[in-house]
């Protein structure tokens, strides 16, 4: 007996609609969220993730409708990330449907919101996403970014993860933004050293390109490993396809 | 056939519209509710929990829930405990070195999962149900989707005793062995989340639902 290594397709959603398309056969209507994640449900998705991109907070009602029709159709676990700065947007995810939230950004301006979503929902609602990129200016060598990369904010990747960990999180999403698009495999050094300092699950994103990559992000430390547009845009079966690349490297999968 | 009612304990925090939802899928009548009469009366009681053992307890005792979740079982009513509802039913939970009395309808401590695995244990995990197993009729070698930290870890009941049915245990492993699930008379628990399993959650959720 042993925990299967989770796959997670991550879709970006805007006012309630997929975007950046996806390229499954036969969809009614490729932007249709709830659509899509039956679709990844039934491809062997052991979870799924919204990454909420929109951007005026008078749309967020949007998102929550949209966590809900898919809540109604699909029983694995659902995470929300995008937009989630308080304890009471987490209230609100958790109301419409969804099982964890991501917090970014706004963990990184005020730490102690984790600890606020913690003592109010437990640490198994919470991941904390952390957009990470190599850089000479702290002592790690990663740094904890924002906006996509472009903002560096001088705070050590590394000790951003204790900190988050003591504080409470469930699990930590490290995004590679160094990575990020290139198709090229995994951050295995960033995974390594994120595992030589926390227990709680890791999920490895960033730059996965074709199975091959998946083994060396688990060997590295990963718990579990999230990926857009490779599932988006490659064939349909790609999920089957990665879980039989980490089935032969020896690890356990659903 | 009508379709049997189950009430949803709702103590507000948490996804436990999961639940009702999934209860629904799987054949119920479900409902989230505070309300005492209809917690006595549904067909099913599901006590769901998230968050800490001791938190939940508080929240059960607020309402007094132990005293009517132990006049259901005393009338042979079905009660499905989810997660931190399946760990109260042991006789203590201590958490950051901190116990807290359970329910005690069975014998057994919630403790901390080994020091050297990944913890919060998350994600999908195989079970070892035994032969006599109701709840897992029909399921094979499906994995369930568990989140927690803590454990019931050993299992004291005495198995002898005569005058009753000994309970049917399912086991995982993270770190060490633990409680997956208790089938024992009208109560039943399981560590994992069926509402959240996929179609092996759903199949188990279909089972209890039967037996109602």
């Amino acid at each position: 007996m042993s925990l299967a290594v989770r796959v997670i397709p991550c879709l970006d959603v805007d006012s309630g609609r997929v975007v950046k398309g996806v390229n499954f056969e036969n969809l009614r209507d490729a932007g249709d969220p709830v659509e899509l994640a039956a679709r990844y449900d039934q491809a062997g998705a052991d979870e799924l993730t919204f990454l909420d991109v929109t951007a005026s907070s008078s749309d967020r009602e949007t998102t929550y409708d949209m966590v809900s029709r898919t809540a109604e159709e699909v029983f694995i676990p659902l995470t929300v990330g995008g937009g989630v700065r308080t304890a009471e947007d987490v209230a609100t995810l958790l109301r419409s449907g969804a099982d964890k939230a991501s917090i970014n950004t706004a963990a990184v301006s005020r730490p102690e919101v984790i600890n606020e979503i913690v003592a109010r929902f437990g640490s198994q609602v919470l991941v904390l996403s952390a957009d990470v990129a190599r850089s000479a200016d702290v002592a790690s060598g990663f740094e904890v970014t924002t906006h996509g990369g472009r903002t560096s904010t001088g705070i050590d990747a590394l000790a951003w993860c204790v900190d988050a960990a003591e504080r409470g999180v469930g699990e930590i999403l490290l995004n590679s933004i160094d990575a990020d698009g290139t198709e090229a495999g995994f951050d295995l050094e960033l995974i390594a050293a994120a595992r030589a300092v926390t227990r709680v699950p890791l999920i490895a994103s960033g730059g996965a390109g074709d199975p091959s990559h998946f083994p060396p992000a688990i060997a590295a430390g990963a718990d579990a490993v999230l990926a857009a547009s490779l599932f988006h845009f490659g064939p349909v079966d790609m999920i089957a396809r990665v879980k039989d690349e980490i089935r032969q490297a020896g690890y356990s999968v659903r | 056939m009508t379709r049997p009612s189950v009430a949803v304990l709702d103590y507000g925090s948490g996804n436990v519209h999961s639940a009702v939802r999934a209860l629904n899928r799987a054949g119920a009548a479900a409902q989230l509710t505070r309300d005492t009469q209809t917690l006595l009366n549904a067909d099913g009681l599901v006590v769901p929990g998230v968050g800490a053992f001791s938190a939940v307890m508080e929240a059960l005792k607020a309402i007094d829930a132990p005293r009517w979740i132990g006049r259901r079982v005393a009338g042979s009513r079905p009660v499905l405990g989810i997660c931190v509802g399946h760990q109260i039913l042991f006789e203590r939970g201590v958490e950051h070195g901190v116990a807290a009395e359970g329910m005690g309808e069975w014998p057994g401590e919630v403790t901390a999962l080994p020091r050297d695995v990944v913890v919060p244990h998350m994600g999908w995990n195989t079970v070892d149900a035994p032969a006599q197993s109701a709840l897992f009729e029909g399921i094979g070698q499906e994995r369930f989707y568990f989140v927690h930290s803590y454990a019931v870890q050993t299992w004291d009941f005495d198995q002898t005793l005569e005058v009753m049915r000994p309970p049917a245990i399912t086991w995982s492993h993270h770190g060490a062995d633990f409680i997956a699930a208790v089938e024992n008379g009208p109560l039943t628990a399981t560590q994992f989340h069926p509402e959240k399993s996929g179609d092996a959650g759903m199949q188990l959720l279909q089972n209890w639902i039967g037996t109602l």
